[in-house]
């Protein structure tokens, strides 16, 4: 478990880093290194030049405006976590990330490296995805931003160009008395979801369900928005009944995979579950009853 | 005065050097101008190997050589079946390095030595080596029938060991019987995951001709009589130190691995020290595994649930090779019965070749597998007669006065009698079911499951024979210079506090605290008779034999002390590292006076020499400075081999609630009591305890070895292979019970691998009792998961 020799290139600025991407195609980019690391170790991964994005203090930042929680793809998951701007923006964002590994991890791990790494199972890009987040690439060309929708494209693979570097990652605030939950179970504490749920509710003058965001990890080869069951709730009043229609629907959006069929109807029934449990919660925290 | 070291909680003499980071393991061993080794595994569970190409490998810049089998020369040999038996038909061990054909995923095939790790990886990657996969059949019922893939293509039915043993007439219990009980159940595949793996260094002085090896090793003075047996050089030149250990767990008695025959060779060879040191990915398929066998256990029964017959047919994964026997199913086979008094047993097994990673005892070895068979057994007896758990063990307990209670006809690992020393089995039943509180569970149960909650409640016995022999041995000296009190033992230690025990037993003889004694083992450079820490053995084997020593030290310090101090040895006392006449505290000695007394010198380095030389005035005698028949020093050795192993027991019992959406497992309580006979430490005793929970809890809901039906381990890493975090071990309580045992001075019983035995069949107990009133089919195989307890929902006749 030793890396295979590699080239180590430390660029000072965003420039020379969009640059050293650019001349190096078979080059990874190392920003908390807590997944990047162990591939190497492992072998499963041998990058000729490993560009190492730890000098660049210009992508650490967590700025609050009017629509945006906008962090810098170098921000440590921990300040995020404990950025108490962004938790009166988005409390979401500090739930969900308490279910991101351990505390250890987070205090290496950016919140960069866990979306451009884009493993399916991982709960910062089911975040952005579901709260239809926005994030920007930074290539030779300069800056491009693409939706979270289109930047997850299959495991371990995203949006971006050779070239390009993940550079922010921009999460909607909720409104006023919006509603939100992030449900998850993990076999341990820590680790990938075996399925998450997140979820914003807004509730209506008249106690319907004026606005839903609904979205799984774990369930398929990228995070995934549970559109259909957004449109159910949109203009209902929240019910049991309601919910359980939802989560029948939502067991739909399971990708299929090869694994056994004991395990598969156990992943259908774990992911209804858990959108009950979290438009419960959510419900619950807008104030209205089920 | 010195107050009673034994059976207090002392502090531990080893943790302020290992949480400091100060502890030196094999790979902390600084050894100039090292070269590093790295293995070529196979990736196949079986395959011939067509040819070996290393000629990339060995012109790689940095590697100093490539290594295949044909490279070994003498060393080109079967390695050695350890413990034969005759019932072992078919036995097969492997070759250092693979000879034409490779028997499971990992098997080492070639040794590449290199300046680093790193280029050592790097050229082992360049090892070209082109296989022809062989058929496989990985499940071992099947692996039993005709006509199915062979690991071994001379062993037929893939059978290397079939044994039956029996205790009265099993036949004439379930012809009489009122009632007969059958269940199958199947323990799963899984690993002991030590924090530091394997681990070897060596380095050949040129001088002496000696051969050092550092090893993360239980057995020392087993490496060193294999590798001088291999090597053919007289024990006097190899010298096996096992310096700080990082867990063994078991797999770490196996010896000797491909690697400490390699580095070994490779030093001597290439005339530098060679180090290697396992990592993560290779421990998965290299280090030896355990746990997977099928029991058909029936019990017969009269019908107030009096079990009167037992008969077990099992068949036990052996993996690719049997380098240990058949230790693991001997211990299961004869730990069936448990604590129950079953006079009529009859219990057969099956060694079975997988091509899987050879299997030797784990923590547990094979107890865990038998108390899962016994008790899931006893849990359904229970049920079928209509008879309360607990009161149908009660019902069929040894009882106190009946030890010691031998099986007659059953031969246990150390191939002794099965013989129980002692035991007060109702009294721990009834301390953990009033720890329980079962009455008060059933309320809140059924309070619970009216607001569609899922409460259980689980229970399991166990016995454990510990304390096997053959013997260990112990060596006390005070040294005469400093007066410091050495002890030494054959045994390793790697994590159980021996360096704190060791000198407890030793402090109250010598009337010292017990952080003044020097605690040295692991070392065949120190001392080099005895066996190795395993089957829960040291405190009962090492201890004793330490005990004793130490009695015979302190009666050679009351001897010289007498003649210093012109007083009877029976008016001597020893406390505070001073040795004093009774009653008058003033007329005494130091230990260090003592100990320099004890030694006539010529020289006179220092103020104490001189009053030890030879022409100092003799404190007594005319005859010659040593007198015929006495030995300098103050240096005593003994040995202790127990008649039979001791009988160690307990209780656990846990509370827990289902999560009906995760389907996951919340243990709210969970109660070990348990009997381990005078303690010698309770603050040790608990970390052993609760070490065991939390490895048994592993084993009963989390760690898994996940081979697929190709052959192939699917999970050969920390992020696959669930190893419970602090996160999932549940808390627990530890209540302590005291039943000495009458066959050992101390009257101790071993605890080293305890926690882990019934705590599959306390979690399977508790997830019946949770599923019950949903008519769930009882668990039958550990580990569970989440998706193993929703298919038992699923399965319920009664709806949530």
């Amino acid at each position: 478990m030793k890396p295979s020799a590699f080239r180590y290139v430390v660029p000072a600025d965003l420039q020379s880093a969009v640059h050293a991407r650019a001349a190096n195609y078979d080059s990874a980019v190392l920003s908390g290194g807590q997944s990047l690391i162990p591939t190497m170790n492992f072998r499963l991964s041998h990058p000729d030049v490993v560009i190492d994005l730890r000098l660049l203090d210009e992508l650490d930042y967590v700025r609050t405006d009017p629509s945006y929680v906008r962090v810098g793809a170098m921000t440590r998951q921990r300040t995020l976590e404990f950025d108490d701007s962004a938790y009166r923006a988005n409390p979401l964002i500090r739930q969900t990330l308490q279910n991101v590994a351990h505390p250890v991890i987070r205090n290496r791990g950016t919140v960069g490296g866990s979306l451009a790494h884009a493993d399916p199972a991982a709960e910062l890009p089911c975040l952005i995805t579901t709260l239809r987040g926005e994030l920007v690439a930074h290539g030779l060309d300069g800056p491009r931003k693409i939706p979270a929708a289109d930047f997850f494209q299959f495991i371990f693979t995203t949006a971006l160009e050779p070239d390009e570097l993940l550079v922010e990652a921009a999460f909607p605030v909720l409104d006023p008395g919006e509603g939100w939950a992030f449900c998850e179970f993990a076999r341990r504490h820590g680790d990938f979801a075996l399925s998450a749920v997140a979820c914003t509710v807004k509730i209506g003058p008249g106690g319907a369900i004026q606005r839903a965001r609904l979205g799984a990890c774990g369930i398929a080869s990228t995070p995934v928005v549970l559109a259909e069951c957004e449109a159910l709730l949109v203009g209902n009043k929240p019910s049991e009944e309601l919910f359980a229609e939802v989560a029948r629907q939502a067991v739909s959006s399971i990708e299929a995979t090869d694994e056994p069929e004991a395990q598969r109807r156990y992943r259908r029934h774990l992911l209804d579950g858990l959108v009950r449990r979290a438009l419960e919660q959510a419900i619950q925290r807008t104030g209205a009853r089920v | 005065m010195s107050t009673r070291q034994f059976g207090e909680r002392v502090q531990r003499n080893e943790d302020d050097r290992l949480i400091r980071g100060q502890g030196r393991f094999v790979d902390d061993i600084p050894l100039e101008g090292a070269l590093h080794g790295a293995f070529v595994r196979s990736p196949h569970p079986h395959a011939r190997i067509v040819s070996i190409d290393t000629s990339a490998a060995a012109a790689y810049p940095g590697v100093h050589k490539v290594y295949t089998h044909e490279d070994l020369g003498p060393l080109d040999v079967l390695m050695p079946l350890l413990i034969p038996h005759p019932c072992i038909t078919h036995g097969r061990t492997q070759y250092p390095l693979a000879h034409g054909e490779v028997f499971y995923g990992g098997q080492a095939v070639a040794f590449v030595v290199a300046d680093d790790r790193y280029t050592a990886e790097d050229a082992a990657a360049l090892v070209d080596v082109r296989y022809e996969p062989l058929p496989v059949e990985i499940d071992i019922e099947r692996a039993t029938e005709g006509g199915a893939p062979l690991v071994h293509s001379d062993v037929p039915n893939n059978v290397a060991a079939q044994f039956v043993q029996r205790s009265g007439d099993a036949e004439a219990a379930f012809a009489k019987a009122d009632h007969i009980t059958s269940i199958r159940v199947q323990v799963d595949r899984s690993t002991a995951a030590p924090m530091e793996c394997l681990a070897t260094a060596a380095r050949w002085d040129e001088v002496s001709g000696e051969l050092t090896v550092w090893a993360a090793t239980q057995t020392p003075i087993g490496l060193r009589g294999a590798l001088s047996s291999l090597f053919e050089l007289d024990e006097n030149y190899v010298r096996v130190i096992a310096p700080d250990v990082g867990g063994g767990f078991g797999p770490k008695i196996l010896f000797p691995y491909s690697n400490e025959i390699m580095v070994p060779l490779a030093a001597r060879e290439l005339h530098r020290p060679v180090k290697w040191i396992e990592d993560r990915g290779e421990n998965f398929v290299n280090m030896s595994q355990e746990r997977t066998q099928i029991h058909y256990i029936d019990l017969a029964a009269t019908s107030d649930g009096r079990v009167i017959g037992l008969r077990d047919r099992f068949i036990h994964d052996t993996g690719a090779f049997i380098p240990y026997g058949i230790a693991v199913a001997q211990v299961a086979s004869t730990s069936i019965a448990s604590s129950y008094r079953i006079p009529n047993i009859e219990v057969e097994f099956s060694c079975v070749y997988t091509p899987t990673v050879p299997v030797t005892p784990y923590r547990g070895c094979g107890r865990p597998h038998a108390n899962f068979a016994i008790e899931r057994a006893m849990d359904q007896l229970a049920q079928e007669l209509g008879i309360d758990r607990f009161e149908i063990r009660r019902r069929n307990f040894i009882p106190p006065e009946e030890f010691p209670y031998a099986r007659e006809g059953l031969i246990f690992a150390d191939g002794l009698p099965v013989k129980m020393d002692s035991g007060e089995y109702d009294r721990c039943l009834t301390a953990l079911e009033e720890a329980l509180d079962v009455p008060a569970f059933r309320a809140e149960q059924e309070a619970a499951r009216a607001q569609g909650r899922i409460l259980g409640l689980g229970m399991a016995f166990y016995v454990e024979g510990t304390g096997l022999g053959p013997y260990e041995g112990g060596q006390v000296r005070v040294h005469p210079i400093t007066g410091k009190i050495f002890v030494n033992t054959g045994l390793t230690t790697q994590g159980q506090g021996h360096k704190t025990t060791w000198a407890q037993i030793v402090a109250d003889q010598m009337g010292v605290d017990s952080s003044e004694v020097i605690v040295v083992e692991g070392d065949t450079g120190v001392f080099d008779w005895g066996c190795a820490t395993f089957a829960s053995r040291s405190a009962v084997v090492a201890g004793n034999a330490i005990h004793k020593t130490a009695i015979k030290a302190r009666q050679m310090v009351l001897q010289v002390a007498a003649n210093m101090l012109e007083a009877g040895p029976d008016d001597l006392d020893l406390a505070d590292g001073r040795v004093f006449v009774r009653g008058s505290g003033d007329r005494g000695a130091t230990l260090a006076e003592v100990a320099t007394m004890s030694n006539p010198l010529r020289y006179a380095f220092n103020k104490a020499a001189a009053s030890a030389t030879q022409f100092a005035a003799a404190a007594s005698s005319d005859g010659p400075p040593l007198p015929d028949g006495k030995r300098p020093g103050i240096e005593a050795q003994e040995y202790f081999s127990p008649p039979h192993a001791t009988w160690a027991y307990g209780a656990h019992g846990a509370i827990i609630e289902i999560d009906p959406v995760t389907c996951n497992i919340d243990v709210r309580k969970y109660i070990c009591v348990h009997d381990c006979g005078k303690m010698i430490n309770p603050l040790i005793i608990e970390g052993q305890v609760a070490g065991g929970v939390a490895q048994g809890f592993g084993g009963a809901f989390y760690e898994h070895l996940d081979y697929g039906t190709d052959g192939v381990l699917k999970n050969a890493s920390f992020m696959e292979f669930l190893m419970p975090y602090a996160t999932e071990v549940p808390d627990m309580t530890i209540i302590h019970q005291e039943t000495p045992s009458p066959i050992n001075p101390l009257g101790v019983k071993g605890i080293g691998e305890a926690g882990t035995i019934p705590v599959p069949s306390t979690i399977a107990s508790a997830v019946d009792d949770a599923l019950a009133s949903m008519g769930a089919p009882p668990v039958r195989s550990v580990p569970l998961s989440p998706a193993a307890i929703f298919a038992a929902m699923q399965a319920s006749t009664v709806p949530a």
